[in-house]
C-alpha cells in the first residue's frame, strides 16, 4: 500500500480554462441568436461580438483516431475550442463568418454530419447496450446507428414543425430518457431463474424489495434457498435482474422493443410531459432493427405533415387526439394502452370530448 | 504478431450507411493502432459484441473495482465469455466528471486521448447519460494507472452506485441569451460540495443535480434529477417593441398571433392594432415560448434567480416522477446565495439519507411520506407554488388548521405582504 497514490478530490473541473475566449468575454452578455442554416447558430452579444457555432453528429462512441480527427478539424478550421451537447453532438465555435463554410466542408468531408439544430430530428440519445452494459436487452448503439442512417436527412435539414428528440434504452432503467419518440426494450416474459446460483449471488431480501408489484418471494427450490416469482403478478420489468443476475430477464425471442411518444422536457407552452406507449411487440432484430425504424419513420412523417409550427409531438397529439394519431400512424390500439399503474385514472377521458 | 481477427458479419452491416459508424471506429483501433494491446483488446471486444448480436444477449457482469481511496466511479465489467475473448475479459469504464457545461479545448482532448490510449482501449464517449466522460474499456490494473495520470492534471472520477452523481449544466450564460443564472457556478458549487458523497457511495440510492439556465430545460433537469435548478426571473420580461415590429414585418401579423399570442399557456400576451406586444407579467409563468420565437425582441427581466425542484426520476421502482417545486424563487448572486443553496442540498440529502429506504430515490421517499412531511423535515414552509392545485380528497385530519392558518399570516406579515 505504501506506493499507492492518494487521489486529489478535485471534483468537477472549472470550465473557464477550456471555454472559447469569446464566450468568456461575453459570459452572461448574449443578446440574441439566429439560425443562418441548419447546423449553424449565430449568437450576438450586447457588445456586438458575434460567435458562430457549427454542430455535428458523430458516432458518439469515439475511437482515439476519431477524437483526434475532431481535434484536427477544430485546430485547422475552427479556433481550438469545442462544446459537447446533451445529445453528444460536437460544437465548434468560430468568430469569423468566413470560417463557417470551410469548417462545415471539413466536417462533412471527414464523414461527420452537420445539423441537429432547431427543427431537426436531433441525435438519438442512448447509452451502450451490449457493448458495455451488464443488463441490456439490446444494443442501443446499433439501433441508433441504424436509425440515424435513415433519419440523416432530418438531422441535416431543419424541416420538422419543432425539434424532435429521440431516445433509445436497453432496459426499463431507461437511461436514454424521455423523448418525443422513445424506443425501449420491453420484456414480455418473467425472469428465468438459475436456482443453483441465487443463494450465493443475490442478497435475497433486497431483491424482494426491488419488485414494484411484490411478485418475488423467498423459497426453497431443490433444497436450496432461492427466490420464486409469482408469474401471474410479474410485469416483466426486469428490476430484479441487476441485483440478482441469476434472474435472467433478457430473452432472445421475448425481449421486444416498444415505442413511446410525447415525452417533452421543456416547459415552453406547457408543463413537461412523460412519454406514452404507442407500439409494442416489435422484434429486437439486430443488426439493423428495420421494424422499429419503419414505425419511427411513420410517426415522423405524420408529425411532419400534421403538426403546426412549434408543436412538439405531444402537443400535436393533444390537438388532433389519440384516435387520429393511431389512425395516421397505422398502429393498433389495444387494451395494453390503458394504463394500470398508480395514477392511471388521471389518464382516462372523463368528459364528453370526442373528436369526429 | 498479427492477431487472428474475429469474423463479424453482423457488425459489418453497421458499417454501411451514411451515419458515422462506431463499429468502423473500433475496427480502426483493431487494425491501425500501433499498440498491440489495443489491437487485441478491441478484436476480442468485437468478437464478444458479434456474439451478442448473434444470440441477442449481453455478456458483461459487474463486480467490484475501484481506485485507491475511492469506493465508486468505475463501472466494472467482467466478461462471462472471457475464455473465448480473453483480451477484453476485463473491460471497465471510468466515469470522469466533465467541466461544467461540457467545454473543452482541443489540446486538453488530445491530452486525454494520449493518456487513454496508454492505459485503455482507446474508446471514449462525450458523454454518458448521467453526464460523465466515459472512458470505455480497461483492466483493473490500468484503471488505477489511468486515473492516477489524469487526476494529476485536473480530472476526477464521477459517481457510480448509491451516491451523489456527476452533475450536468447547460451551455448557459457562456453562449445563450436565455440564461437566467450562472449555471456553471451553481453546478460546481453543488456537486463539489459533495465530493466525499460522490466518491464513497453510502446513500440510499443515486442523487443527481442538474442545472438549466431557463425553463426550456435543455438538461432535462425536472425529469431526470433529484435536485433540479432552473433559471427564471420575477420582474417584467423585457420587450423591444421595435424588434417586435420587425418580426411582424418579416413574417406577418397572423404568424405571430398564431404562434406567439395564442400559444401562451396563461394567455398573458396580446397584440394591439398597432403591433405593440402587451405582456401581463403577473400572469406570465416564464415558460420561454415567446422568447424562443422572438429572441431579438423578448428577453428575461433583470431580477433573475432560480426555481428548485426536488425528486425527478425515471420508472423504477414506483413509476416516473417529475421534480416538485420546493423553492419557487431564489436569488443566486452573492456567495451567501450559493452557500444557502448548497445548505439546502445538504439538508435534503441528510434527511433522505436518514429516512430513505434502501434503493429509494428522494422523489420516491417524498411520495411515500408525503410532500408536507418532507417539507416539515427539511424546514421549508408550504407554498401554493408547489402544487398544481390544493387537495381534492377530504380524507384528512384538520385539527391543526387554526395554528397553520395563523402561521401563514405571520409569515406573510414578516415577508411584508
Amino acid at each position: 500500500m505504501a506506493d499507492m497514490r492518494e487521489p486529489i478530490e478535485s471534483g468537477c473541473p472549472d470550465p473557464w480554462q477550456y471555454m472559447h475566449p469569446m464566450m468568456r468575454k461575453n459570459f452572461g452578455q448574449w443578446k440574441y441568436h439566429e439560425h443562418p442554416r441548419p447546423g449553424v447558430l449565430l449568437h450576438v452579444a450586447y457588445s456586438g461580438d458575434k460567435i458562430w457555432t457549427v454542430k455535428a453528429g458523430t458516432q458518439r462512441i469515439l475511437d482515439v483516431f476519431t477524437l483526434r480527427k475532431l481535434c484536427d478539424i477544430g485546430d485547422q478550421y475552427a479556433e481550438g475550442y469545442v462544446h459537447f451537447t446533451l445529445r453528444s453532438n460536437i460544437e465548434y465555435m468560430v468568430t469569423d463568418e468566413a470560417k463557417v463554410q470551410p469548417l462545415i466542408d471539413a466536417l462533412e468531408d471527414a464523414g461527420f454530419v452537420v445539423g441537429g439544430t432547431q427543427n431537426t430530428v436531433a441525435m438519438i440519445s442512448h447509452t451502450q447496450g451490449w457493448l458495455h452494459c451488464d443488463i441490456p436487452g439490446t444494443d442501443a448503439s446499433g439501433v441508433v446507428k441504424s436509425m440515424m442512417d435513415e433519419l440523416i436527412d432530418e438531422f441535416r435539414n431543419a424541416t420538422m414543425p419543432n425539434r424532435v428528440h429521440i431516445t433509445t434504452s436497453c432496459c426499463q432503467i431507461n437511461c436514454g430518457g424521455q423523448g418525443d419518440i422513445a424506443i425501449n426494450i420491453q420484456h414480455t416474459k418473467p425472469p428465468k431463474i438459475n436456482h443453483d446460483l441465487v443463494a450465493n449471488v443475490c442478497e435475497r431480501p433486497s431483491v424482494v424489495a426491488r419488485c414494484p408489484v411484490a411478485a418475488i418471494r423467498p423459497a426453497m427450490v431443490n433444497g436450496k434457498p432461492s427466490l420464486e416469482v409469482d408469474e401471474r403478478k410479474c410485469i416483466c420489468c426486469g428490476a430484479c435482474f441487476p441485483p440478482c443476475p441469476p434472474m435472467q430477464i433478457n430473452d432472445a425471442e421475448h425481449s421486444k422493443l416498444a415505442i413511446w411518444v410525447g415525452g417533452n422536457h421543456s416547459n415552453a407552452r406547457g408543463k413537461p410531459t412523460f412519454q406514452k406507449l404507442v407500439a409494442a411487440g416489435i422484434p429486437n432484430n439486430p443488426p439493423r432493427w428495420p421494424e422499429a425504424t419503419a414505425i419511427v419513420k411513420r410517426i415522423l412523417k405524420a408529425y411532419k405533415e400534421g403538426a403546426r409550427d412549434w408543436e412538439r409531438v405531444n402537443e400535436w397529439i393533444e390537438r388532433i387526439g389519440w384516435p387520429r394519431f393511431f389512425e395516421e400512424v397505422e398502429l393498433p390500439f389495444t387494451k395494453y394502452h390503458i394504463d394500470t399503474w398508480r395514477g392511471a385514472r388521471a389518464s382516462f377521458n372523463s368528459s364528453s370530448y370526442i373528436r369526429f | 504478431m498479427a492477431i487472428e481477427k474475429h469474423s463479424t458479419p453482423m457488425l459489418d452491416q453497421l458499417e454501411t450507411g451514411p451515419w458515422p459508424s462506431f463499429i468502423s471506429g473500433i475496427k480502426r483501433l483493431r487494425d491501425e493502432h500501433p499498440e498491440p494491446r489495443i489491437n487485441a483488446m478491441t478484436n476480442d471486444l468485437l468478437g464478444q459484441l458479434e456474439h451478442s448480436y448473434e444470440t441477442r444477449k449481453g455478456y458483461w457482469k459487474g463486480g467490484t473495482v475501484s481506485v485507491y481511496g475511492y469506493g465508486g466511479g468505475i463501472i466494472p465489467r467482467f466478461s462471462e465469455v472471457g475464455k473465448a475473448f480473453p483480451s477484453s475479459k476485463e473491460f471497465h469504464t471510468l466515469r470522469v466528471q466533465p467541466p461544467a457545461g461540457n467545454h473543452y479545448s482541443t489540446s486538453m482532448l488530445r491530452q486525454l486521448a494520449d493518456s487513454w490510449e496508454k492505459w485503455g482501449s482507446g474508446l471514449v464517449t462525450f458523454h454518458g447519460q448521467t453526464g460523465n466522460i466515459m472512458f470505455i474499456g480497461t483492466d483493473t490494473k490500468n484503471t488505477q494507472h489511468f486515473f492516477d495520470e489524469i487526476n494529476e492534471y485536473g480530472w476526477d472520477l464521477g459517481g457510480a452506485g448509491p451516491c451523489v452523481r456527476t452533475a450536468m449544466s447547460c451551455v448557459g450564460a457562456a453562449r445563450c441569451e436565455m440564461s437566467c443564472t450562472n449555471e456553471l457556478k451553481a453546478h460546481r458549487a453543488l456537486v463539489n460540495n459533495f465530493v466525499d458523497d460522490v466518491h464513497r457511495p453510502a446513500l440510499p440510492y443515486k442523487f443527481k443535480f442538474k442545472v438549466s439556465g431557463c425553463a426550456n430545460d435543455c438538461q432535462n433537469a425536472i425529469e431526470r434529477s433529484d435536485f433540479a435548478v432552473l433559471g427564471t426571473w420575477r420582474d417584467d420580461m423585457k420587450v423591444d417593441q421595435a424588434e417586435v415590429k420587425n418580426y411582424i414585418a418579416d413574417k406577418g401579423r397572423q404568424y405571430y398571433i398564431d404562434n406567439v399570442i395564442t400559444r401562451c399557456p396563461t394567455q398573458a400576451l396580446s397584440l394591439t392594432d398597432d403591433n405593440t406586444l402587451v405582456v401581463n407579467n403577473r400572469d406570465c409563468v416564464r415558460c420561454m415560448h415567446c422568447l424562443n420565437v422572438m429572441p431579438k425582441a423578448l428577453h428575461p427581466g433583470d431580477d433573475k434567480g432560480v426555481t428548485i425542484l426536488i425528486g425527478g426520476k425515471r420508472t423504477l421502482k414506483i413509476g416516473d416522477l417529475m421534480g416538485t417545486v420546493v423553492v419557487p424563487f431564489k436569488k443566486l448572486e452573492t456567495e451567501e446565495d450559493y452557500e444557502s443553496m448548497v445548505e439546502l442540498a445538504e439538508t435534503i440529502i441528510d434527511f433522505w439519507a436518514e429516512n430513505g429506504l434502501e434503493h429509494e430515490r428522494c422523489g420516491e421517499m417524498i411520495e411515500r411520506i408525503g410532500l408536507a412531511n418532507f417539507l416539515d423535515g427539511i424546514g421549508i414552509e408550504p407554498d401554493p407554488n408547489m402544487l398544481d392545485h390544493p387537495r381534492q380528497s377530504s380524507y384528512v385530519r384538520l385539527d391543526g388548521w387554526d395554528e397553520a392558518a395563523e402561521a401563514w399570516f405571520e409569515r406573510q406579515a414578516e415577508a411584508g405582504k
